[in-house]
């Protein structure tokens, strides 16, 4: 009898713990590992990393993993100075930002830029041509593009966000900004002030939307994942990780980690599409 | 005979006036290092006066010097007679409950965070601007970051103003009960003149800390470059334009832009402060 329960103990123990490391699979490779792994940069990663950061770090609490914020430009230029071990961003990094530092870049993301506006607004569609002479300052009220007889409100992002480069490229063509135009410092700033403001025109990374800002369709298209995935949606680019020279060490293991299937799965989990 | 404790001391503060001396020292050199290629090329005052485009080569920052300016000087119109007045009633009822409540009140104002103001400017104060003022735009403004910055720095102000209104010698009060006085009378040609050291110290400090804070104005002034029109426009301060573009390249002449802000920064501050010295020199000459 006293057997018989001892082997059912242990293998109910083997079990588990079998259970165990199949679960923590991809984490596995933190295991013994020690140290402090810097990120910053690019505003629209931040959900994604902070998630990975969070699973390895109760995995190992010997690892520290400080996530912040920035923009694409700062994530690039600091990254390039070796104040941060992985540096965000939500473009390319330029060819003489490459050249210059050495930069590797690691695409595991594909996201897109949704123009947004409150959900008491009830224009929903936007023609390129509109949401160009909008942020040019052309079109000044919501009634001229099927709103309220109230001025539009228009926000963007500072010269470091990568998502302003999109969208300013992709949606704007290029054009001009209008300079009563309001500036706000990351994506999760311009949901803020987009979800409070009635009158706004914003644009955020669509891994950041949810039911407090209204998507606008460009072109007709809804700003969904499924048409960026397809390949309709236009405003879309890369998430990109960073680093000074090839990777090494416990750095190499956050940015492969994020590309195993547990860290594609986060990514999706968080609004974005999955590179692999 | 000192004590050689004493002498010691001595040294030691000597010491740290001096280090602090050299450190805002240093800090000006360092300014005016990377931003000399600007004065070389006769482009600082030009930069000063230009506008900011950097798509078409301005990077000019007159709109957020006008923007700074224009924030500034409105906090200190709100900020400076509520605390004078706040402090006045604080002092002149220094028995009363009501006075007891203001003082622990404003006391525990100035422990809170700036990022708090400013978070709870964005939901409270920039929705009720917004709301109350329809033709007002987003609300993101000169008033709201005024209003916001009015309240961050007040309670220092009150607690400066009240400590040089406690530093007068009772006794001067007293004669002047004495001689028929009231307590208005009293607080008027005595209390007053003879704290203005206090007060001017109070207004200094306040207006250098609105000058130079860069949260309150990044999260609620809205950020845009331009010369403010009226109260409810949108502006940039120079210190959310060093925060906005420091990210920029370090060789572009957006980032030497940014010297040019910080160094016009140094200059105005410090000329604040001269002038406040001189006229406390004067002051206290004639007095």
């Amino acid at each position: 009898m006293k057997n018989k329960g001892l082997v059912c103990f242990f293998s109910v123990l083997i079990l588990l713990s079998v259970g165990g490391v199949a679960f923590a699979g991809a984490l596995e490779t933190f295991t013994g590992e020690k140290g402090e792994v810097r990120v910053a940069g690019g505003t629209a990663h931040i959900t994604v990393m902070k998630e990975a950061a969070t699973r390895i770090m109760k995995h190992n609490p010997d690892i520290h993993i400080s996530v912040g914020g920035g923009g694409s430009g700062a994530g690039i230029k600091q990254v390039g100075e070796g104040l941060i071990d992985i540096g965000n961003s939500g473009r390319k990094a330029k060819e003489d930002e490459i050249s210059r530092y050495g930069l590797q870049m690691f695409k595991w993301a594909i996201d897109g830029v949704a123009i947004v506006v409150n959900p008491v607004n009830k224009v929903r569609s936007l023609s390129q041509e509109q949401v160009a002479a909008i942020y040019a300052g052309t079109i000044t009220s919501w009634q001229e593009v099927g709103g309220e007889d109230r001025k539009i409100n228009i926000y963007t992002r500072d010269e470091a966000s990568g998502t302003r480069a999109v969208f300013w490229k992709k949606a704007l063509a290029k054009g001009s900004v209008a300079k009563n135009a309001n500036f706000v410092v990351s994506n999760g700033a311009m949901k803020a002030v987009v979800s409070q403001d009635p009158y706004a025109i914003g644009y955020v990374s669509i891994g950041h939307m949810n039911e407090t800002l209204a998507g606008v369709a460009f072109n007709t298209i809804e700003p969904t994942l499924a048409n960026v995935q397809s390949g309709k949606y236009p405003i879309a680019r890369g998430l990109y990780s960073n680093t000074k020279g090839e990777p090494v060490g416990l750095v190499k293991k956050v940015i492969d980690y994020l590309f195993t299937d547990e860290g594609q799965e986060i990514v999706a989990q968080k609004g974005f599409i999955p590179v692999r | 005979m000192r004590p050689v404790t004493e002498k010691i001391i001595e040294r030691f503060f000597f010491l740290s006036a001096f280090i602090s001396g050299l450190i805002t020292c240093s800090i000006f050199v360092f300014l005016l290092i990377p931003g000399l290629p600007l004065f070389w090329g006769g482009r600082f005052f030009s930069i000063l006066t230009d506008p900011w485009a950097p798509g078409l080569g301005q990077f000019g920052i007159y709109p957020m010097i006008t923007g700074t300016l224009a924030i500034t000087l409105l906090t200190m119109l709100f900020a400076f007679p509520l605390s004078l007045g706040c402090a006045t009633l604080m002092s002149t009822e220094s028995n009363s409950r009501l006075s007891w409540l203001l003082r622990k009140t404003v006391e525990m104002m100035t422990g809170i965070p700036t990022v708090i103001y400013g978070f709870v400017g964005i939901f409270l104060l920039v929705s009720l601007v917004r709301n109350t003022f329809v033709s007002g735009g987003s609300g993101m403004c000169v008033l709201s970051a005024a209003l916001m910055l009015t309240l961050l720095v007040s309670p220092t102000m009150i607690l400066l103003f009240c400590d040089s209104f406690s530093r007068v010698p009772h006794s001067y009060g007293d004669a002047v009960l004495a001689l028929g006085g009231t307590e208005v009378q009293k607080f008027l040609y005595v209390t007053l003149p003879n704290s203005w050291p206090g007060i001017l110290a109070g207004f200094t400090l306040a207006f250098g800390r609105v000058l130079g804070d860069t949260l309150i104005a990044l999260m609620i002034a809205g950020n845009a470059v331009q010369v403010p029109g009226s109260l409810f426009d949108s502006v940039r301060t120079l210190t959310s334009h060093i925060a906005l573009v420091f990210a920029a390249d370090y060789n572009s002449p957006e980032f030497q832009a940014i010297f040019a802000c910080a160094i016009f920064l140094y200059f105005f501050s410090s000329i604040l402060a001269i002038a406040v010295r001189l006229i406390h020199d004067r002051r206290r000459i004639m007095s």
